[in-house]
Parts: C-alpha cells; sequence; structure tokens
C-alpha cells in the first residue's frame, strides 16, 4: 500500500515536471535528435543525380575510407584543433592565473576586459587577421619597417598555421573562464601549508594548485576542441588551400557538389572522432575529476 | 597583495594585445579615407558609415537579422523560463536525459546543427526562409538561456512562494506576482544575450536561410569583394558598438538578479 502510493506521488510529481519540460524537450527532440538520426539515416542511402536510392548501404562510409582526401581532411582538422586546444589553454591558464591570484578587487573587470573583444560579430573578427597577418598586413609592414625583415613573411596566412593562430583567439575567453573558476576555488590555506611544510614556490604550483586547476583545464579543453573541430569560418576565411578542414568539404557536399548522403556520412564520421576523442580525454583525466567530486 | 613576478606580468600584458588586436584595427579603417584596407593610413573620412545608409541589401539584411534574434531570443527565453523552473524545483523521471537533450547544442560542433536541420527540411519539403532560421536559432540559445535562469530559479526561497500559495495566491497568480517579479532581471539578461547570440550567428543562418539574408550572411557575401571592405569595417564597428551597449545592459540585469535573489 505504502509502496503504491510513493509509486503514485512520483507519477504525479513527474507529471509537474514534464507539465513544464514537455515543451522544450518536445522542440529538442523533434529539432535535433530526430535530425540526427535521419542524418545517421540519409548517410546510408545513395544520391542518384536528383533522386535519393532509399536502399541502406555502408558505400558512403567506403568511399570516406577509401579516398585519401576524406582522410586527410578529418586527420588534419583533428589535428589543427588538438593544436589550438592546446595553444589556447596554455596561453589561458597564466592569464587566468593572473587574475585569480593577483586580480585583488579587480577581479570582475578583468574578465570584464577579457570578453569584451569577443562581441565584435565573429566572422569579423577572423577576417581582421587576414589583415593582420597579410602579405601587406600589420605584421610584415611593421617588421619591414624596423627592418627586422627583408621581405614580407609568407608563412603566416592562408595556411594552418593562420587557422591556429585565428582560433586561438577566437576561443580565448571560453579557455580563461573555466580555469578561472577552477582557480578560485582552490583553498589559498592549502597553498600556505604546502610553503610552510617547505615546498618551494615552483613545487607547490606543480603539486598543489595544478592538480586542484585540472577540472577547469579539462572543461576548458573540451570547450575549445568540439567547435573548432567543426569550424567552418576560419579555414575557408584565412587557411587557404591547405588549411580547409572537414567543415568546408561537409558543406561542398551539401551544395555544389550535391552529394547530400556523402556530407552526412562526413558529418556523422567527425562527430564520431570528436565524441571518440572527448571520451579519451576525460577517460586519462578521470582521476582528476573524481577527486573533485569527494 | 604579493607582486606578480616580471614574467607574468609581461605574459599578461603581450596576451591582452593580442586580444584586442583585430578589434583595434576596425575603428582605424572604419575612419581610413582610402578604399584599400592596408598601412600606412591616409586620412580621416566618414564616407563608408553614410555609404552605409543607401545600401538596400545591408537594411533588408538587418531587418532580417532583428526579427531572426528578437523572436529567437523570446522563445528561447519561454523556454529557459520552463527548462530552468522544472530543473530548480522538480523531481520527475527521465529528469537527466531531457535536460542533456536540451542542453546538448553547447556541445555539438554548430556545421552539425545545421546539416541535420538541413536535412530534416529538406526530406519535409519546407523552404528556407528566415523562420526556418528561427528554428536553429532557438535551439543554440536555449542552453544558454537555461544556464542563466537556473541560479535565479534555484536559489530563490521556497518560503517565499509557500507563503504566497498558503494566503491564497493561485498556482497562476503567485507566478505572476511572485516568482516573476524575482526572476525578471535574470529573464531580461536571458532575452539580451539570446539576442546577441542569434544576432551574430553564421553557420546555421548561412545554411538555413533561402535567398533572404541576415546580416552575418550579407557580410560573409560581402566579405569576397575588396572595394566593399572598408564599408564593412564601418558597420562592424557600428556593431561592437551596439554590442557593448547591450553587454552593459546585460550586466547591469544579471547583478540586480544577483541581488533580488540573494546570493549565498
Amino acid at each position: 500500500m505504502a509502496l503504491r502510493s510513493s509509486f503514485g506521488t512520483k507519477w504525479k510529481r513527474s507529471f509537474a515536471g514534464w507539465r513544464l519540460i514537455g515543451g522544450p524537450f518536445l522542440f529538442g527532440f523533434l529539432l535535433l535528435l530526430a535530425p540526427l538520426f535521419l542524418m545517421i539515416a540519409l548517410s546510408l542511402w545513395t544520391q542518384d543525380y536528383l533522386d535519393l536510392d532509399r536502399t541502406p548501404t555502408l558505400n558512403n562510409y567506403r568511399d570516406i575510407f577509401s579516398h585519401p582526401v576524406y582522410v586527410m581532411l578529418i586527420k588534419r582538422s583533428v589535428s589543427i584543433s588538438l593544436f589550438v586546444t592546446m595553444v589556447t589553454v596554455l596561453l589561458a591558464f597564466p592569464m587566468a592565473y593572473y587574475i585569480s591570484f593577483y586580480g585583488g578587487k579587480y577581479k570582475a573587470i578583468w574578465l570584464f576586459l577579457i570578453t569584451i573583444p569577443f562581441w565584435t560579430s565573429y566572422l569579423l573578427r577572423i577576417f581582421l587577421w587576414k589583415i593582420i597577418l597579410g602579405y601587406n598586413g600589420v605584421v610584415n609592414s611593421s617588421l619591414l619597417s624596423l627592418n627586422l625583415i627583408e621581405e614580407p613573411l609568407s608563412f603566416i596566412l592562408y595556411n594552418a598555421n593562420a587557422v591556429v593562430i585565428a582560433l586561438a583567439h577566437a576561443w580565448a575567453p571560453f579557455a580563461i573562464l573555466p580555469i578561472f573558476v577552477s582557480l578560485e576555488r582552490i583553498d589559498r590555506s592549502m597553498l600556505e601549508a604546502a610553503k610552510d611544510l617547505g615546498d618551494s614556490a615552483i613545487r607547490s604550483f606543480f603539486r598543489v594548485t595544478l592538480p586542484l586547476a585540472m577540472p577547469g583545464i579539462i572543461s576548458a579543453a573540451l570547450i575549445v576542441f568540439i567547435p573548432t573541430i567543426g569550424d567552418y569560418v576560419t579555414p575557408k576565411l584565412v587557411g587557404g588551400k591547405d588549411g580547409l578542414m572537414i567543415a568546408n568539404m561537409i558543406q561542398v557536399q551539401f551544395s555544389k557538389a550535391n552529394n547530400a548522403p556523402l556530407g552526412a556520412a562526413l558529418a556523422i564520421t567527425s562527430l564520431m572522432t570528436v565524441l571518440l576523442i572527448s571520451l579519451g580525454f576525460l577517460f586519462f583525466n578521470r582521476r582528476y575529476l573524481r577527486k573533485q567530486t569527494q | 597583495m604579493k607582486k606578480p613576478s616580471v614574467f607574468l606580468f609581461t605574459f599578461v600584458v603581450i596576451y591582452l594585445v593580442f586580444l584586442y588586436a583585430p578589434i583595434m584595427l576596425l575603428p582605424i579603417f572604419a575612419f581610413n579615407d582610402s578604399s584599400i584596407i592596408a598601412f600606412p593610413l591616409s586620412g580621416f573620412t566618414m564616407d563608408w558609415f553614410i555609404g552605409l545608409m543607401s545600401e538596400n541589401t545591408l537594411h533588408r539584411a538587418l531587418k532580417n537579422s532583428l526579427i531572426i534574434a528578437v523572436t529567437a531570443a523570446v522563445i528561447s527565453t519561454c523556454f529557459g523560463i520552463l527548462t530552468a523552473r522544472a530543473m530548480a524545483r522538480h523531481d520527475f523521471i527521465g529528469k537527466r536525459p531531457s535536460f542533456g537533450l536540451i542542453m546538448a547544442p553547447l556541445f555539438l560542433p554548430e556545421i552539425i546543427i545545421g546539416v541535420a536541420l538541413l536535412i530534416v527540411l529538406i526530406q519535409l519539403g519546407v523552404s528556407l526562409n528566415i523562420w526556418t532560421v528561427i528554428l536553429g536559432h532557438i535551439l543554440i540559445c536555449t542552453p544558454f538561456s537555461v544556464s542563466i535562469l537556473y541560479s535565479a530559479f534555484n536559489n530563490m526561497d521556497r518560503s517565499i512562494e509557500e507563503a504566497s500559495l498558503d494566503l491564497g495566491e493561485t498556482r497562476f497568480g503567485t507566478f505572476r506576482r511572485v516568482i516573476f517579479p524575482l526572476v525578471k532581471p535574470g529573464v531580461i539578461a536571458s532575452i539580451l544575450i539570446c539576442f546577441t547570440i542569434s544576432l551574430d550567428e553564421f553557420v546555421i543562418a548561412f545554411f538555413l536561410t533561402g535567398v533572404e539574408p541576415t546580416l552575418p550572411v550579407y557580410i560573409w557575401a560581402q566579405l569576397r569583394f575588396p572595394s566593399k571592405l572598408p564599408s564593412i569595417m564601418a558597420l562592424g564597428f557600428i556593431l561592437l558598438l551596439i554590442s557593448l551597449i547591450l553587454l552593459a545592459v546585460f550586466e547591469y540585469y544579471r547583478r540586480k538578479s544577483e541581488k533580488l535573489i540573494g546570493k549565498s
């Protein structure tokens, strides 16, 4: 009897919750989950000029893995975005550390200062890197006028380097903020304890600060890695021919190449790659994440 | 307060220069009297701003973007209120999976969301227009709205609601006269942030817009023409100023929200 009534209230309580979340859930279900499943289905179909052949086949995936260009683009996207993640997090850490440990009462102003540049149009921010890094750009003309170089540097625009610079800039606040939050959570008395017990500043940084900041570093890495692998704008604007990434190829399949099933298969393959790498990354860092929940 | 090492301080200064480098160029070239975007600068002009006033395609794109951003901001904030309230106050079967689905767009590359939606719309035979862009933008804005509103609903003192119900207010009356006024600053902050995200979003709009361009899609098309670049710089400068004003208003309401709810 008691069991049945608690079961009844559980359902009744569930109804109250679902009455609220039902709408947004249905929206997400119809416009995200269902489309993702349709995308999987589409990746198993074949484009036959204007018609779709709906017999399920793995041919699109076979195509992807037998054509070097697709494999190369996926590998390049992964390596560029891993590199971007590393650079962004390495640059963001000292900044976050500075704000958290030396920001004093101006922490909020520092955080505001860091987010201001990111309220410009994303397209223009990336485009402006083209002006900075270009042949007649800011970097080259200032280096030339200082007589530091004889002729303009050409290795900084229209290649993977330019993509890395522009993306490391575009995602900076998304890396700084989570690292800052995790540094703020560190109990400062632990650092004093380490010092009192004879640890040098460097030793206590590596034995106390860094391990405790790991959850923030891990989330910063994921927040940067996941979206950058699918970035379309940056490779297209500053990547040149050697900096194109998988998103550009997906877009081509849906427009010029008119092969939506192959595009869907490419999208699924990249999504799976992102998922596997992220899960692997979380697995290798599980000890830091476990510590936090204890 | 101890002082940072010289090394760390130098790094911070250089890093700030790196962060600000691109937007510093925006006003410089927006007022530069030359149709070529390069140094050395040639003189001061307002021509690029004046030129924007007669660009009809720009005005259409701006109108489309405003319709999209306002609609998407209002609907995603409604979704945000419903989700945040359900998560903060109710315990129900399937709570975590449904929350996961609503927040999922935060963790997916935008191109995947754009492509997936495009596939469904094409299969359903829906023609692409600003409404299809709105659907996509609601999807990506809702998670931001939920994260802003969740703390407002969660930190609210439960006894205030109970008092209102005990004193004979209906559930709807309690929401309208007690809960809503308390979360109102959070709601305004959410509308502002969703509006800004939608106004700047390019990839999904690029995939889902038909013949009607949004502002970023218009900018994207103009970037191909070198002669259009100075006026795009001027436009970018105006957009930056608008965003900063919205951001300041957002910050004001966010602080007010924290004060009202009483962050412990």
